[in-house]
């Protein structure tokens, strides 16, 4: 009987080769993803009882762990939790993370691989993992300021303000409003957590979402620059050649539709420079713009500045767009498009890159927010070294374009952001939608104009303010005019 | 005439007695830990343990020593090593699964008793049973008192359903289940039985695709252990235990008999079986198919996706004793004490555990293949294979190699009919060894009074 015995002890010896072989499968191979599967309570716990790297602006932080004294060890805590939410997001147990919390997880937890070697140190000497530091590209008085300037205009208005360093893309100042304070998520009773989420998200103001990167919406007339780029670029036109202007813009083939301007003004004659069009923001004659350009070149031209992509990395963010894909749109639509109404619509980060590309000699460059990641002794894991995301235009016709801004700002619709001393250029919009809601008061500003440090987007959805008062210059003007003289320290 | 040089075993009682205190500490270490991990102390209950476990473990070495001292001097270790580390885990189970809710049942100290009372069950086996081929004289009692066993859960009054199987007894507050003892019985049963057919079984068959079938009229045993085990899935809803009879018997047979063609005809049967199994049962399809795709119902596969969470948090190094939150998947002291530890002690401890199996497994058929009888041949090689094969199924199920069944971890797991149980098997492994290891009595031989010798007739 002993040669099946053999043989028994041959197939024992498979048997617990398999069981060895097939933990070693579970615990080591496909470990990484079991870790990663929703509802891993472990994981979850285990991130949260972690003392957490903080989120830095100009070193303070806008988020940090603290001891707390329950089971979890620490307390996620967020100083300035309104102000900064759009940018932290929120570190949640029931509802996991958001924003930069999520996207920059691994340095922060202190499970990224760049870490592996603080992670074994921490091993060896019997110490709990901790987790690196990433240092924001926001100017903290320009936030400030941001915010403050949308604050003012009632608690009811809802808006955002995105700022750039048009020479590099670093992101100075992302405001919404309203807000939400993350504190109230990342909180360790439960029944409150979810009892915040639940206003939170019954609330029809949409307190969580960014809206300086989530929002898109007819930019109107801050668009004539992306129109006014491409006319510059394809038609070679020179700010003072004059183009068609006048009342009224009709259409071909018997349509009755009319563009006209805003208040009904013929923008100071039938024929005007390209630059008074620009100054006076003339609908007639950037629609007309529009027509000679056809879909094509504009639509290529809002995509060189952007559109239809999305940018940045670890924020959640919506593309703008020129017009629905694919579709060929006509005559009155196509001019409506060239003034940024019919289907355009864009995010104020969107058109903060727009003035950023004019105002850094056509190159558009990747925005981004965070600056530098260091490890958990201070050591720099990664700093973004600012990237050209596309070529909008030449740098001889950004100049112009600059040149013409300027003149806005002096002469133009958009005095309001005049600074003593800095040349100032920008460009308002007032977008209609639907009937029923105010429209869109947008701003697009860069400064100075000869070598521009800032350049910033506001867009004001609704406020206080009565209907017919609303326009870009008066409401988002002294916003975009005050973030710029804090980013120049003035 | 002169005497064969016969091999005579050491009997190595010294190492055992060293490895026995180190198991012992093993286990005593591991539950100074899980106190140190969870509330950063050494437990109180810890000099209860200590003294209880040494006692106990020295008092079963000593009887060794006195009453088997040939028998296997690694058996006895190991299994300690396993229930100290057994033990701690339920302790630190108890720890983690109150903190969650304060009503949950404790398990660390009746654990403890059941550990004691087994080593105790081991001391009796040892010291009755002194010639294990005595127990084949009562094949036929222990036949029909793993009938009796199988069926006692069925029984209207004691019988009980926990978890959807019908697999318990009631005695007053004690319950238990006898399939852990039906296991034994049925070993020496079929020990028993397959010694005196295995020629009948062996010689007559026929050949197909050059392998031997057995005749027909041979299969009316297989067919009962076969109807057997359905009959334990279809009236007890036990995959686990009916897997395990039949794989028990299906082997010993195919050792008795030398002849492979019983593997192919059992493995046949056992498809048919698993197959009408996965027809006829909502259970068993639900076992596969989370077997398969655990992650496709994560609510009603909370368990399986939890013990392979567990693991895969412990890693390599596990999250240490106390450390990690095995307390989270259901079962985790006893169907899932594997995944508990392999999160705890990583996989470098899970595999140690596998390792400490796989030598008891080894061991076992080593005492099978030295056995000088037949019947303690079977015996051997039956109760070895029986418990490879439960590890197998009870840890591969758990680690998702093949679909979940309930069985008990040998040694680890809460349950005291299951410790009781595997102690006795040990007992029986070390006294079947301890009669292969033993060396020949002297035979006299009449040296001079060749001219009086009797002739021999064979």
């Amino acid at each position: 009987m002993n040669r099946p015995i053999r043989a028994l002890a041959i197939a024992c010896l498979v048997m617990f080769v398999a069981l060895l072989a097939n933990v070693n499968y579970v615990q080591f191979v496909e470990a990484d993803s079991l870790n990663a599967k929703n509802g891993n309570k472990r994981v979850i716990n285990e991130e949260f009882s972690r003392d957490r790297g903080a989120i830095l602006v100009k070193g303070d932080p806008v988020a940090e762990s603290v001891k707390s004294d329950d089971q979890y060890k620490y307390q996620r805590r967020y100083p300035n939790a309104k102000l900064y939410a759009p940018l932290t997001g929120y570190f949640s147990y029931i509802f996991g993370r958001s924003a930069l919390e999520n996207a920059q997880n691994s340095v922060l937890s202190g499970s990224d691989n760049r870490l592996f070697v603080n992670r074994v140190v921490d091993l060896l000497s019997n110490k709990q993992p901790k987790g690196g530091s990433v240092e924001l590209t926001i100017d903290p008085f320009a936030q400030k300021t941001a915010a403050a300037g949308l604050a003012d205009l009632g608690k009811d208005t809802k808006g955002a303000v995105v700022a750039l360093d048009p020479s590099t893309g670093a992101v100075l100042a992302m405001v919404t409003q309203p807000s939400y304070d993350p504190n109230r998520l990342a909180a360790h009773d439960f029944s409150k957590v979810q009892k915040a989420w639940d206003d939170l998200r019954k609330d029809k103001d949409q307190p969580m979402l960014n809206r300086g990167t989530q929002q898109i919406l007819p930019p109107g007339s801050t668009f004539k620059l992306v129109t006014a780029a491409a006319a510059l670029e394809d038609l070679d036109l020179d700010p003072s050649d004059k183009i068609k202007a006048g009342r009224t813009l009709g259409f071909k083939g018997g349509i009755t539709y009319k563009l006209v301007n805003e208040n009904g003004s013929n923008c100071g004659g039938d024929r005007i420079t390209f630059e008074q069009a620009l100054n006076v923001s003339c609908n007639v004659a950037f629609g007309g713009l529009a027509l000679k350009l056809g879909q094509d070149k504009l639509a290529a031209q809002a995509r060189k500045f952007g559109f239809g992509t999305d940018p940045l990395a670890g924020i959640a963010a919506n593309p703008s767009r020129f017009t629905t894909e694919g579709t060929d749109i006509a005559g009155p639509q196509l001019a409506q498009s060239g003034i940024g109404q019919f289907e355009v619509a864009a995010t104020p980060l969107q058109m903060a890159m727009v003035a950023a590309g004019i105002g850094n000699d056509g190159d558009v460059m990747r925005p981004y927010v965070v600056k530098t990641v260091r490890s958990p002794n201070l050591r720099v894991l990664d700093q973004t070294e600012p990237e050209r995301l596309s070529q909008a235009m030449s740098s001889g016709n950004a100049a112009q374009l600059r040149d013409m801004m300027v003149s806005t700002v002096e002469r133009g619709t958009a005095t309001s952001a005049r600074i003593p001393g800095v040349k100032v250029g920008a460009k308002t919009g007032t977008a209609q939608s639907t009937a029923d809601r105010p429209p869109y008061a947008w701003f697009v500003a860069l400064a100075p104009a000869d070598n521009p440090k800032v350049a910033v987007a506001v867009v004001v959805e609704s406020s206080n303010t009565a209907r017919d008062e609303i326009a870009g210059g008066r409401l988002a003007g002294p916003i975009a005019r005050s973030v710029i003289e804090a980013v120049l320290g003035k | 005439m002169t005497a064969q040089p016969t091999w005579v075993p050491r009997k190595r009682r010294g190492a055992e007695f060293f490895l026995t205190i180190l198991a012992v500490l093993i286990g005593i270490a591991a539950y100074c830990a899980v106190g140190l991990g969870v509330k950063g102390s050494i437990p109180a209950g810890v000099v209860k343990l200590a003294v209880a476990l040494i006692a106990f473990a020295v008092i079963a070495h000593m009887l060794v020593r006195r009453v088997a001292p040939y028998a296997d001097p690694v058996l006895l270790p190991l299994v300690l090593a396993l229930n100290g580390l057994g033990l701690a885990m339920i302790y630190r189970l108890d720890l983690g699964r109150t903190e969650i809710d304060a009503n949950r049942q404790q398990f660390a100290n009746s654990q403890l008793i059941w550990t004691l009372l087994g080593i105790g069950a081991f001391a009796v086996v040892l010291v009755v049973i002194r010639d294990h081929r005595r127990l084949q004289a009562l094949t036929y009692t222990f036949g029909f008192a793993a009938i009796a066993l199988l069926t006692l859960p069925l029984l209207p009054v004691v019988g009980r359903t926990i978890n959807g199987a019908r697999i318990w007894v009631n005695f007053g507050p004690f319950s238990f289940q006898p399939g852990e003892a039906a296991k034994i019985c049925l070993a020496i049963f079929f020990a028993g039985y397959l010694v005196v057919k295995r020629d009948a079984l062996a010689l007559a068959g026929r050949r197909v695709l050059g392998v031997d079938l057995p005749r027909g009229r041979d299969l009316g045993p297989i067919l009962a252990g076969w109807l057997v085990s359905v009959g334990i899935l279809v009236f007890q809803r036990d995959l686990g235990s009916s897997l395990l009879f039949f794989g028990l018997f299906v082997v010993m047979l195919y050792v008795a008999t030398e002849r492979p063609g019983w593997l192919v005809v059992g493995a046949g049967l056992f498809a048919a079986g698993a197959w009408f199994g996965y027809l006829a049962f909502s259970h068993v399809q639900v076992r596969f198919d989370a077997w398969l795709d655990p992650f496709g119902d994560p609510d009603r596969n909370g368990q399986i996706i939890n013990g392979l969470f567990g693991l895969a948090h412990g890693g390599i190094l596990g999250r240490g004793l106390g450390q990690g939150s095995p307390q989270l998947t259901p079962y985790s002291f006893s169907d899932f004490i594997a995944a508990s530890m392999g999160e705890e002690l990583g996989l470098t401890g899970l595999m140690a555990i596998l390792v400490i199996y796989g030598l008891i497994v080894e061991r076992g058929l080593r005492i099978a293949l030295t056995c000088r009888d037949a019947f303690g041949k079977l015996l051997a090689a039956g109760l070895a294979f029986s418990f490879a094969l439960q590890v197998f199924v009870v840890i591969g199920g758990v680690t998702r190699l093949i679909p979940l069944t309930g069985l008990t971890t040998p040694f680890m797991a809460q349950g005291g009919s299951s410790v009781l149980m595997n102690w006795a098997i040990i007992a029986l492994l070390l006294r079947i060894s301890d009669q292969t290891r033993r060396p020949a009595p002297e035979i006299s031989t009449f040296e001079h009074d060749e001219e009086t010798q009797v002739v021999k007739m064979s």
